[in-house]
């Protein structure tokens, strides 16, 4: 089946100054991910993972080369652009999940709903709420959930808005082994369920395997695709 | 419109989790404080005010040597305003064979319409109060008058064409100045009385007078409104030129209250100034995960800016209201200490203290909460990228700026805010070297003490930056907090002594120059010492390097003044004490020969006179002229006997002048004036008790009331350090948890806390100590004019204050955070 490439990378180049001079963190990255594929980002810790996901997502602007999204480049966009190509298009999941404390779970899911100025934000957010299996816990602020509660708000909060592709940066980096398992669970039945793009950063070999493509990093260069 | 939605639906949710608390605390003290002292001073400056308008038996006085339309009251009637006349003129009294020459006073209803007489049943008796004028055909003489005519109450005198009987004796008018206009002794008659008296004719030397009096508001709009109209023989009289002592005093006792304003003002900075930077840093997770969702730039900031709209004025309108209550409250405590009379508040400063609020707020907040418009998105995968940092000189620059708009607004008194803002640059430059260095030593001594006071200690070193800074806020705070409660009393202290209890309350003018050996020996054959005699010479005041005074005052009121009153002239070989030479110099024994003057800062000022420039008078029908070799700077209310224009010795030889003296006389030594005047019969003895008592009395009213309104904003300025102290707990929240978590037990946790802030707060202290000492000093010397010597009580009481507050406040500020369970701190992310 041939289907629609959402996300692509051409010869992405990232440098930042430091106090040795100028580093590069990323050299020559190309690769296309096309819509409904998973996709696991692998490599030791400083390989380029984060780097790469931000520049996927538009958080951060390349040295050089250029991001494809949904057929926008985004390299051509200002900040805000790249904001406005983000609410439509892309979801967030984090390793420290970033709820905002002062929001309880049902707000925290509302908040990109309301930031798009979607009326029917309350309704929306309890619907997926209760997909994730937190329909009881809607009041709760996330200091009073569990680690493995907070993701799964986070992750609600992530698929509420339909986006078409949801980034995951170590989503299981702060969880213990059981409890990461069945977030990873959920990640994936959720991301088949909406037929979302799913790109992962993760070092847990495991859950890479179960994704349809492992990228893999070193020293800020794609060294191996399978 | 989707940015204020959502603006208010963020404050609500800020609220309710408490996050807005500390800001919103912060401000609502800063505000609350802000209107209470602005409420309290306000109805102070009032009385004060109003006080020294007595002065002028009005609050505005117009006058003219034609008379005046009578449209002018109707213009008043109109706008509420109340009106009384007065005419008068010189003219000679007869009482049997004997006359005197008199100053006749017709006076119509309603006068004074500010203050009251003073009568008595005979001359230089005790004298009552009263609310009643001379009916018709009577008349009040004063007692000078009455023991030169050797008349008594009951006896009948005849002014121009009328016999009056005396039914009083006039002790006081609140009107009769103090500037030696009205030498003549004076007499009260009914304005009715007048026309029969037939002594108004046409070319006679009358001075018309129409009084008005109303609330401040009416009165400021009327001034204008007359001001526009008057015609060329008309003048606005105001009370600095008729009574330069209690001007002066009401002057200082306003810098005492715009002081404790600026204080307030201060604190007020310091407090909101850490809630939003707490605020700030809270945000800074918020304001990324937005972005990272989608959010624009723009929307970040309008949400930002319109969510601390709502804050502010929440805290404006909260604050106001709490700010009268605190005031109301305030002046129930004082009771009937100062509240008599005590005009009710205006509402100026609820605007007041809501705009300043706002004004720091932007200054201070809005800086760093722009920022967040430039929080990198990418923050949420690396924590540790920030906005991109902010010049010191755009942020605090900022600040600054807000800050002293705000007081100059206060205070509208230029060489105050100056002052002010070279101490502030001063200051936070000293704490912020001060505080690094001690920073820095506090960080080598950590090896020599406990394990508490070495995680606390090692703390405030680790935080360098952090530290200081805090080290400098709570350092201008202690700092202005010692001014209140230490450097104030003393200040306080030295303005009361500045009027000593021998200061002089009798003058006696016109002593012939033949009489001064007769006049001494009388006076030191009676027991009192020696007075000290001052030459004295009535002059007009005739051209200004060649130019007729007429063309150089022509169209200023207050220069107009000056020029046609009869100037009294003096000379002497060394200043007064309470002279201060501001510009030439004084004349030296090489000078002599040599025709020089030197000016009262306040004829400079209205004259617009130089260095140089040469005064020539008409004294008597001669002409003497002389070069200004110096501006002097007169301090009236020490009622020793000054005068605008003194000369270099030798100028005024020749001329017909006579000597003057001051004498302190109590309620017995009085009993001798009658014998004084009736052996030197050209002297003028002039009663200034009264004046004396007015000035008194606006110091001792306006203290008591700066005490009150210090003590007011001492307790607000603790709940602002404890505030900002709550804004710092924050950043402890994780290590305490990290600590915990390690197998630290809550004790030694909180203690090391303790030891930090304790350590903040006897550092600060230390600093508040310089600081206070040195603006204590410049203050006194350079706005309040008074000595002041170094109190030690600064630095005890710095340092304990600095321990007790901050390390008190900041360990119980932290042992809700020590409290918090570990493991939901670290959890929360």
């Amino acid at each position: 089946m041939d289907r629609k490439t959402v996300l692509e990378a051409r010869s992405l180049r990232k440098e930042v100054t430091s106090p040795e001079g100028m580093l590069t963190i990323l050299d020559d990255v190309s690769l296309s991910i096309v819509a409904g594929e998973t996709v696991a980002i692998v490599g030791a810790s400083g390989a380029g993972k984060s780097t790469l996901l931000a520049l996927l997502a538009g958080l951060d602007e390349p040295s050089a080369g250029g991001v494809w999204l949904e057929g926008t480049e985004l390299s051509a966009l200002d900040e805000d652009g790249r904001a406005a190509a983000r609410a439509r298009h892309v979801g967030f999941v984090f390793q420290s999940f970033h709820l905002v404390p002062s929001l309880t779970a049902l707000e925290n899911v509302m908040l990109p709903l309301e930031l798009a100025g979607r009326r029917d934000a309350r309704a929306e957010a309890r619907v997926v709420l209760g997909q994730v299996g937190l329909g009881a816990r809607l009041g709760h602020y996330p200091r009073q959930l569990s680690g493995g509660e907070q993701q799964r708000v986070a992750i609600a909060r992530a698929f509420v808005t339909r986006p078409s592709v949801l980034f995951a940066d170590e989503p299981t980096g702060n969880l213990d082994t059981t409890t990461g398992a069945r977030i990873i669970e959920l990640l994936f039945n959720l991301n088949a369920a909406n037929g979302t793009t799913l790109v992962l950063v993760t070092h847990d070999r495991a859950i890479a395997t179960r994704c349809d493509r492992i990228i893999e990093m070193d020293a800020g260069r794609l060294v191996g695709a399978r | 419109m989707k940015a204020l939605r959502f603006a208010l639906l963020a404050l609500s949710r800020d609220w309710r989790s408490g996050e807005l608390a500390v800001l919103l605390a912060a401000l609502l003290v800063a505000v609350t404080a802000l209107t209470g002292v602005g409420f309290f001073t306000d109805r102070i400056g009032q009385a004060v005010d109003q006080r020294a308008a007595e002065v002028l038996a009005a609050d505005l006085r117009l006058r003219s040597a034609e008379p005046i339309p009578e449209s002018y009251e109707a213009l008043a009637a109109e706008q509420g305003i109340e009106t009384a006349r007065i005419i008068s003129f010189p003219s000679v009294v007869f009482f049997g064979a004997d006359s005197a020459l008199t100053a006749i006073r017709a006076v119509g209803p309603g006068y004074p319409l500010r203050g009251r007489l003073k009568i008595a049943d005979a001359p230089f008796a005790p004298a009552r109060e009263t609310d009643e004028l001379p009916g018709r055909g009577e008349t009040w003489l004063d007692s000078r008058l009455l023991a030169r005519l050797g008349a008594a109450i009951g006896d009948t005198v005849n002014i121009g064409a009328s016999t009056f009987t005396v039914t009083r004796v006039l002790d006081y008018r609140p009107d009769q100045g103090s500037a030696f206009v009205d030498l003549a002794p004076s007499l009260l008659i009914p304005l009715a009385d007048l026309p029969a008296t037939e002594l108004l004719g046409p070319g006679s030397r009358a001075s018309y007078r129409l009084l008005f009096a109303g609330t401040p508001g009416q009165i400021r709009d009327f001034r204008d409104e007359i001001d526009e109209r008057k015609s060329k023989a008309e003048r606005l009289e105001s009370v600095d030129e008729e009574s330069p002592q209690i001007q002066a005093s009401t002057r200082r006792a306003g810098r005492f209250l715009n002081l404790s304003a600026i204080i307030t003002v201060l604190l007020a900075a310091v407090a909101v100034a850490m809630a939003a930077r707490r605020y700030t840093r809270r945000h800074l997770d918020n304001v990324a995960l937005m972005k990272c969702m989608g959010a624009p730039q723009r929307f970040v900031l309008q949400v930002t800016v319109i969510e601390l709209a709502l804050v502010a004025l929440v805290a404006a309108l909260l604050g106001s209201l709490l700010g009268y209550l605190a005031q109301e409250l305030l002046t129930r405590l004082v009771g009937d200490l100062v509240t008599v009379g005590l005009p009710p508040p205006t509402l100026a400063p609820a605007l007041m203290g809501g705009a300043t609020a706002l004004a720091i707020l932007v200054g201070f907040a809005l800086p760093p909460l722009l920022q967040l418009k430039r929080v990198p998105p990418a923050r949420v995968l690396r924590r540790n990228l920030e906005p991109p940092p902010l010049r010191y000189s755009v942020s605090y620059g900022l600040a600054v700026a807000a800050l002293l708009g705000v007081l100059y607004w206060l205070v509208r008194d230029v060489r105050l805010v100056g002052y002010l803002a070279v101490g502030i640059a001063a200051t936070l430059a000293v704490l912020y070297g001060a505080g690094f260095l001690l920073v820095l030593l506090a960080g080598r001594l950590r090896g020599a003490v406990g394990v508490a006071w070495r995680y606390g200690v090692a703390n405030l070193a680790r935080r360098g930056r952090e530290s200081v800074v805090q080290v400098v806020a709570f350092g201008l705070g202690l700092m202005v907090l010692l001014l209140l409660a230490v450097v104030r009393n003393d200040l306080l202290k030295d303005w009361r002594a500045s009027l000593p209890a021998d200061t002089p309350n009798f003058f006696m003018i016109n002593i012939p120059a033949a009489e001064t050996a007769d006049f001494v020996q009388f006076v030191e054959a009676r027991g009192l010492p020696t007075p000290q005699l001052f030459p004295m010479i009535r002059a007009r005041m005739t051209t200004i390097n060649s130019r007729p005074i007429d063309e150089v005052v022509a169209g200023n009121d207050r220069a107009q003044g000056f020029a046609e009153r009869e100037q009294n002239l003096s000379w002497a070989e060394q200043p007064q004490i309470d002279n201060k030479i501001v510009a030439g110099r004084w004349w030296q024994a090489s000078d002599r020969g040599k025709a020089y003057v030197s000016v009262a800062t306040e004829y400079q000022e209205d004259l617009g006179l130089a260095l140089g420039d040469r005064l020539a008078f008409d004294v008597a029908g001669e002409t003497i002229e002389a070069e200004i070799l110096s501006f002097r700077e007169v301090e009236w209310d020490t009622f020793r006997p000054n005068f605008f224009l003194v000369f270099s010795p030798g100028t005024l030889d020749g001329l017909a002048g006579t000597w003057l003296t001051s004498l302190k006389l109590d309620l017995e030594q009085r009993k001798m004036l009658a014998e004084l005047v009736r052996r030197f019969p050209s002297v003028s003895v002039f009663d200034i008790d009264a004046i004396l008592s007015q000035v008194r009395e606006v110091i001792d009213r306006a203290s008591l009331a700066v005490q009150y309104v210090f003590l007011f904003t001492l307790a607000a300025g603790i709940t602002v350090l404890l505030a900002a102290i709550q804004s710092t707990r924050d950043e402890r929240r994780y290590e305490s948890a990290m600590l915990r978590t390690l197998g630290a037990r809550r004790r030694v946790v909180l203690a090391g806390v303790a030891a930090e802030f304790t350590a903040l707060g006897m550092l600060s202290g230390v600093l508040a100590a310089i600081g206070a000492t040195l603006a204590g000093w410049l203050l006194a010397r350079e706005v309040f004019d008074l000595e002041y010597a170094i109190d030690p009580w600064v630095w005890v009481i710095g340092l304990a204050a600095g321990a007790v507050i901050v390390g008190g406040a900041g360990t119980l500020a932290a042992r809700g955070v020590v409290n918090h369970p570990p493991i939901s701190t670290l959890r929360e992310g």
